[in-house]
């Protein structure tokens, strides 16, 4: 079910302003990746890139390729929505449909596309979504109610249900704990430690500590003034990155001497 | 603010501070307050002395208000000027102005509401006026209910099922192109020159006039039988009066109202929860349709409703268009058609008898009380759709 | 799913494509309906200057048959500016800064419900209760003030003349101004107003130096629209108004407007006459005029939108 992720020679441009160049990364299946990088270096319009979810904003583009398991999703034949589908996102605020119960926000991917579930077949992936996303013990018995009642943490948790009831291949994550607390925060991260099993994570983060402790290999990204492009600097195993840096920027800021 | 005092910032805009008054015997915070009960004082000598002069010209409620409010506004102004200073006299009286601002924009209200309730009510009261139209009524049975004291006659049912019909036809031609337009500005559009195009034409709809819109719905219905008729040889007789056509006309008149309400509405429909549906592989129709439209629903709604509180009550356009009659008239594509505004004009303008005019205007208030009523309803109805189904956002 | 990338469900894309289509085409009927507005509008006002039986074009006299009803549209449309914007923009004021803040949205509906009111329901008003309740008050003027040529002039008997229709109009587009000028001064940014009150200004000087200079363009396109909407007015002129000649005296019979003009005459001329071309011509006329005011105003607003500090 998890597919690898490899750019090459990847550039990402907003109308005429280059954002991200020359991108060449390989990203393993079943493991969690970092990316890490002052704010504005593109490591966020880098992740949008990898499900296209980019061109939504007008005038985005690229460059290179993008493989997912060896197929490129910028191939001219391919729909944007079919590589939606197969990479998903979660983002930097939770953001549960406000007009759906929780049970519909889990099979929101279902119902939106106009699937039709027998009622055993939607119950199964709404308890199976929750239960992987550690959600299910704590709101099976207000399934109809509607999702905005949850805590911050609760929410983001069925965000990521969300996103798995569908089956992707790939989990990119945006800041994911960004707007929690603490605690929620701990649930999310020990969450994204067992999605590693079955998924392909990809999360950026501003928080080393929460790269450290969550991701296999880290990326950092750096960009070299206002208006330059943002590059990748380095990537390697987290613990590499951390304590034996190869590049000087790197070490600067995983020591925290900027950014 | 946390500025300190420096001699400039105090100076600058209010003029430098009356050391003098600085030793009048009372507290140096206190002293610019005058007691509230001289305002009172103030007011009620104002309104003795007001409806004393009024009653030199021969007493009435109009001359008594305005003395009144002239005689409290001038003394209050020279009280603070001599007791204060000039400033605190200028802000009093600018207050005083304001107040009597509002004060005069209330009484039309209270007017308008008081000559429509008091002949009106007596109206709605008559047997029938809801359930009767006008077939029937002549000039003589008015003329015997004002000399002889029969009761009024002839009702409002064949012009509010006339209002209904056009209204709906009206909305089911607007609403979805109004929508429809709003979702390719919000949605689709990137600010390109179509869409700058729509965006100032929308303005200069909303700037019709609405007898104009009724001058267009009529000479487009009239070209468009004589074309049709040409092509196949039926309708050649159709006249354009149609209840369709100031259908047509409310459309034009509605469509600008529905796609700049909606067009706001959909642009607060946060981005995020687009975004949460194209990251599910969901497609933009299908987001649009599913997520965005059922988020913005009771704005949306409210908005209609409004454009339809807006339209129900037009006469010109449905008076060139529709015309009038006085039996009920359910087909929209044949014949004349009475809608309520046109019943209330026409009642005034043309009362059914014209030298026994009273049970006209009797029905023409009554009909108005019913026609304000539906406006407000309408209103009413918007707002509470508005506040009572708007959806909790996002949690954060 | 782990499908190719390639495929794709082909009724999701057709989806796509017929829903943006039908979004572009209610946006293009829009822009047609306004090009068919000015085209029949246009085609069907050619009797009125042009007939073949009177030797031609009679632009002539159709100018001669117009320009008093602009005029007289112009005068009333001016009088309830006048009468309307001042109080109108005090109402707005006193919502925005003077009313008790927990009463001010229900004043504010109730300004609206003056809004509410259909156009008819006033012209029946200005018909039968303020006319005759303005008769003493223009004999008076008359009798004190008649050497100005407004007062000149045989006072009405009715007291349906061009200024209380200008009072009714001035009635109607009283909500229209506040509603723009009280959406302005509540925006009006709380640091401005707080930076002059705490320099010790009064509550008015507070008004004069940071809400009027913000919401300056904000008053004069409300104002604007309140003209464009007097402009266009009809039932409400057709009622009160007993037309007639223009003339300059406001206080007797006589004067009209475009809208009532159209109003009162279109249902009697025959369709194809050239009275029904003279009458769909003049509302040609006022669309033009309604239309430069309006965009008088946006272009105001617009111009004045990078200044105002309200983005």
């Amino acid at each position: 079910m998890s597919k690898r992720v490899d750019a090459v020679d990847l550039n990402v441009y907003y109308g005429d302003f280059l954002a991200v160049e020359g991108i060449n990364m390989s990203i393993d299946a079943r493991a969690v990746t970092a990316f890490i990088g002052p704010s504005g270096c593109g490591k966020t319009t880098f992740l949008r890139s990898l499900n296209r979810m980019h061109e939504v904003l007008p005038g985005a583009r690229v460059k290179g390729e993008l493989l997912l398991d060896g197929e490129n999703i910028y191939d001219p034949g391919v729909d944007p929505v079919t590589v939606r589908t197969q990479v998903g996102m979660v983002f930097q605020r939770p953001n549960p449909f406000p007009t759906m119960s929780l049970r519909e926000n889990v099979l929101a991917g279902y119902k939106l596309n106009g699937a039709r579930l027998s009622k055993s077949e939607s119950d199964d992936i709404v308890e199976s979504a929750l239960s992987s996303a550690n959600l299910w013990a704590e709101v099976k018995d207000r399934l109809d109610r509607p999702g905005s009642g949850l805590s911050g943490g609760q929410q983001q948790r069925l965000c990521i249900a969300r996103t798995i009831a569908v089956k992707p291949d790939v989990i990119l994550m945006d800041e994911p704990c960004s707007a929690l607390d603490p605690i929620s925060t701990l649930a999310i991260e020990d969450l994204i430690g067992e999605l590693q099993r079955d998924y392909t994570v990809i999360i950026v983060t501003h928080n080393m500590q929460q790269a450290a402790r969550v991701s296999q290999k880290t990326a950092f990204f750096n960009i070299a003034g206002t208006g330059k492009p943002g590059k990748l600097i380095e990537y390697d195993d987290t613990t590499a990155i951390f304590n034996t840096p190869k590049e000087k920027s790197t070490e600067d800021y995983v020591s925290g001497r900027f950014g | 603010m946390t500025q300190t005092p420096t001699p400039t910032s105090v100076q600058s805009p209010a003029g430098p501070p009356q050391i003098s008054e600085r030793t009048s015997r009372r507290s140096s915070l206190t002293q610019n307050v005058l007691p509230s009960w001289l305002w009172m004082a103030l007011l009620g000598a104002a309104v003795v002395l007001g409806a004393a002069l009024s009653a030199l010209l021969g007493f009435n409620l109009a001359t008594w208000f305005i003395f009144t409010a002239v005689i409290y506004v001038v003394s209050s102004y020279i009280v603070t000027r001599t007791r204060v200073n000039k400033r605190r006299a200028t802000d009093a009286l600018w207050m005083n102005l304001i107040y009597l601002a509002f004060a005069l924009a209330i009484l039309p209200l209270i007017s308008v509401i008081w000559s429509v309730a008091s002949v009106g009510i007596q109206g709605l009261m008559a047997p029938g006026f809801l359930a009767s139209d006008m077939q029937g009524v002549t000039g003589l049975t008015d003329q015997s209910s004002q000399t002889e004291g029969a009761p009024v006659l002839g009702g409002i049912r064949h012009a509010m099922i006339g209002s209904l019909l056009i209204t709906i036809a009206a909305t089911v031609i607007s609403v979805p192109i109004g929508l429809m337009t709003s979702i390719y500005l919000v949605e689709y559009s990137r600010g390109g020159p179509l869409s700058r195009a729509i965006t100032f034409f929308v303005d200069v709809m909303t700037g019709i006039p609405s007898i104009v819109a009724g001058l267009f719905a009529g000479a487009a219905m009239a070209w468009f039988l004589s074309v049709f008729s040409g092509v196949t040889g039926l309708l050649s007789t159709q006249r354009s009066t149609l209840g369709i056509t100031a259908a047509i006309a409310l459309a034009v008149l509605m469509v600008p109202v529905v796609v700049r309400t909606t067009e706001e509405i959909l642009r607060v429909v946060p981005n995020e929860l687009r975004e949460a549906s194209y990251a599910l592989g969901v497609r933009k129709w299908r987001t649009i349709l599913k997520v965005v439209l059922p988020t913005a629903i009771s704005g949306i709604a409210s908005g209609v409703t409004l454009a339809i509180a807006r339209v129900i009550g037009e006469t010109a356009p449905i008076l060139v268009t529709a015309g009038f009659v006085v039996n009920t008239n359910w087909n929209l594509f044949q014949g004349w058609m009475t809608a309520l505004p046109v019943y209330i004009f026409r009642q005034f303008q043309n009362p059914t008898s014209p030298n026994f005019s009273d049970p006209s205007e009797q029905r023409a208030w009554a009909a108005a009380l019913v026609l304000i009523l539906i406006v407000m309803g309408l209103n009413l109805f918007a707002r509470l759709i508005a506040t009572l189904f708007a959806p909790k956002q996002t949690g954060r | 799913m782990s499908s190719s990338l390639t495929q794709s469900d082909k009724r999701g894309v057709a989806g796509d494509r017929v829903f943006s289509a039908l979004t572009v085409t209610a946006g293009v009927i829009i822009l047609l309906t306004l090009t068919f507005v000015v085209l029949f509008l246009a085609a069907n006002s050619r009797g009125a200057v042009y007939q073949e039986d009177q030797g031609g074009w009679i632009v002539g006299a159709f100018f001669d048959y117009a320009y008093p009803l602009v005029i007289g549209t112009l005068i009333a449309s001016l009088i309830a500016l006048l009468l309307a914007a001042p109080v109108a923009v005090g109402v707005a004021l006193y919502i925005s800064h003077y009313a008790p803040p927990r009463w001010s949205k229900s004043i504010g509906y109730v300004i609206d419900l003056l809004a509410a009111i259909p156009s008819v329901v006033y012209g029946a008003w200005g018909m039968s209760f303020l006319g005759p309740e303005l008769i003493p008050v223009y004999n008076w003027l008359h009798e004190n003030l008649g050497f100005i040529p407004f007062f000149a002039g045989d006072p009405s008997q009715t007291g349906r003349t061009i200024f209380t229709a200008g009072i009714v109009l001035g009635v109607m587009i009283l909500p229209i101004i506040t509603s723009v000028c009280r959406e302005i001064f509540i925006q009006t940014p709380k640091l401005h107003e707080e930076a002059a009150l705490a320099l010790g200004a009064t509550r008015w000087e507070m008004i004069k130096m940071s809400v009027f200079p913000f919401a300056r363009a904000g008053i004069i396109s409300g104002i604007m629209l309140g003209l464009g909407r007097a402009l266009g007015e009809t039932m409400a002129v057709a009622l009160v108004l007993s037309p007639g000649m223009l003339t300059a005296s406001l206080i007797s019979n006589g004067n009209s407007t475009i809208p009532a003009e159209i109003a009162l005459g279109f249902p009697e001329a025959p369709p194809g006459s050239e009275r029904q071309a003279q009458l769909i011509a003049i509302g040609l006329v006022l669309f033009v005029i309604t239309l430069l005011v309006n965009m008088t105003a946006r272009w105001i607003v617009n111009r004045h939108k990078e200044f105002s500090g309200a983005n």
